[in-house]
């Protein structure tokens, strides 16, 4: 814990937002304040109604490193009553309250910094890809020499996010290799029919267990317990798996 | 610092004279969790009281069922400051269940499937105002919203109406349950925003 | 939604109570003996409080109570915690 940046409530202002998929909002947040963050943290963001009611919600951070530019991506779930309105009604100079960066176990550091050169590998579950992206980026911008790799699992072509990003991700000097699985719609041509992951496509599209790949995987409960028992069937040290779930509205 | 984020109203929230201090009306049933749901077959379900001399009143799913059944329609109130107005429930007063109890004690511990405790005292539970409610809304009450069977004890915070309720343990002194060790209040009467220490 | 998340959950709501980020931490579960971190724990969010249970046996853990203006934290079924510096 030595180095993290003390969490706090901050003030921040909207900088910018801009539809991620059809279901799904990027968030460009300036922070007053904010320390700067580890790749895989997340924030809690506080709303006040006129009449003093409150609500909390925790979101991932998709960006990392110093600065006071912090960048969401939130996925509307519908009957929420936080998500909508961040999703939906949130604009350019809004300001609402956050509480961060918050949690030192879901986080990725480069090599150079942790010693720890094994492969590393990200499965991710829809929105649950936003903290995961931002150790894909964290890991290009350090040139890391890491292996790394992503299994994202989504429910068709328009539900991707950060589609513009993983090209330059995967060219980048430290590549990324991506797999994409779709749920219900796949492109047209594409290999497989779509469907859910499965305990085989995991194993094909994984590091293998043999090489003792560091595993973080984000999703929903149902998917992230799927995934890690999976995993740990298939082989992988229980200890070198790092979950996190989300829910909530 | 808190501010007020434009355009953010929340879920709708009415005023009504029928509500609590600190209440607002809700048309959905929330679900408050501390765990996962029990899942448990009526042909494994019992309710128990248990008295000071260690004697055990006992009803299974079919006992319960032979026993008189009342029809209840009241409001509710939750801690969390929801309340639902007018809900209709099917149960068997504590009245028919404390008929043949014998004991000399005031309060109880109510024990649930699953682990969870809360503490009520005897007066809450007696002259009709609480029952161990097996429908809701002219359904079986179901798993979320503590089916088979939960305790019903409406004059009070909804988490004393314990979800899979299994039995009564009689008590010598108001001893805390599962919230009540934790900040919330031994009682609980909303009318007098019982809700914390 | 009855569905639980995990100890990283509890990242914020325990900053109140601690100098470091908990999460990370090691404690054993005083009911079945397991070693875990936090932040593997399993968490039961509800408005009334937030439950942190065993992800081996389901014993809970601690207990968070928070009304905005005061809160209580029960980590009676933890018997030991691990801090390393």
């Amino acid at each position: 814990m030595s180095g993290m940046p003390r969490p706090g409530w901050h003030v921040a202002t909207v900088a910018a937002t801009r539809r991620e998929t059809p279901n799904a909002t990027r968030i460009e947040l300036d922070v007053d304040g904010w320390p700067g963050n580890e790749a895989g943290q997340h924030l809690d963001v506080r709303l006040t109604a006129p009449d003093g009611y409150t609500a909390t919600r925790s979101y991932s951070i998709a960006s990392s490193g110093e600065g006071s530019r912090v960048v969401l991506a939130v996925d509307k779930l519908p009957d929420g009553e936080v998500s909508p309105y961040l999703v939906d009604e949130l604009r350019a100079g809004d300001r609402l309250e956050v509480h961060g960066p918050l949690g030192a176990f879901f986080i990725w550091r480069p090599a150079a910094v942790t010693d720890d050169a094994r492969p590393v590998q990200l499965i991710a579950g829809g929105s649950g890809v936003v903290p995961l992206f931002a150790m894909a980026h964290a890991h290009a911008a350090a040139a890391d020499p890491t292996p790394f790799r992503l299994l994202y699992s989504v429910r068709t072509p328009d539900d991707v996010y950060f589609a513009s990003e993983w090209a330059a991700l995967a060219a980048a000097s430290a590549p990324l290799r991506l797999d994409l699985v779709y749920t219900r719609r796949t492109p047209d041509g594409w290999s497989a029919p779509p469907g859910r992951i499965t305990r085989d496509a995991l194993e094909a599209a994984a590091v293998p267990a043999a090489e003792r790949p560091r595993v973080f995987v984000c999703g929903s409960t149902g998917f992230v317990e799927r995934v890690a028992d999976w995993l740990v069937e298939l082989g992988h040290e229980p200890r070198d798996i790092r979950t996190e779930r989300y829910g909530g509205t | 610092m808190s501010f007020i984020t434009r355009g953010f109203t929340g879920r709708g929230r009415e005023r009504d004279d029928r509500l609590p201090p600190g209440q607002t009306l809700v048309g959905d049933f929330p679900v408050l969790s501390a765990g996962p749901t029990p899942d448990i077959d009526t042909a494994d379900w019992a309710f128990t009281i248990r008295t000071e001399s260690g004697t055990e009143h006992s009803w299974n799913w079919d006992e319960f069922m032979a026993l008189p059944i009342e029809d209840v329609t009241t409001d509710i109130h939750c801690v969390t400051h929801w309340s639902k107005l007018g809900t209709g429930w099917r149960g068997v007063s504590l009245d028919t269940l404390f008929a043949d109890v014998d004991t000399e004690l005031e309060y109880t511990m109510a024990h649930s499937y699953g682990g969870y405790t809360t503490n009520v005292p005897l007066d809450d539970l007696l002259d009709g105002k609480a029952w161990v409610a097996f429908e809701y809304d002219g359904e079986p009450l179901d798993p979320e919203h503590g089916g088979p069977a939960r305790l019903l004890v409406p004059h009070l915070y909804f988490w004393k109406s314990a979800k899979w309720v299994r039995g009564l343990e009689m008590m010598a002194d108001d001893e805390p349950g599962f919230w009540e060790q934790n900040g919330y209040h031994l009682r609980g009467d909303p009318w007098k925003e019982e809700r914390y220490w | 939604m009855t569905s639980h998340l995990d100890g990283n959950a509890l990242a914020g709501p325990l900053a109140d109570f601690f100098s470091f980020d908990i999460t990370t931490a090691t404690g054993r579960c005083k009911a079945c003996g397991t070693v875990a971190e936090l932040a593997r724990a399993m968490v039961y969010v509800s408005g009334a409080g937030t439950v942190v249970r065993c992800a081996t046996c389901d014993h809970v853990l601690a207990v968070l109570v928070d009304t905005g203006e005061r809160a209580w934290i029960d980590l009676a079924g933890v018997s030991a915690i691990e801090v390393r510096r």
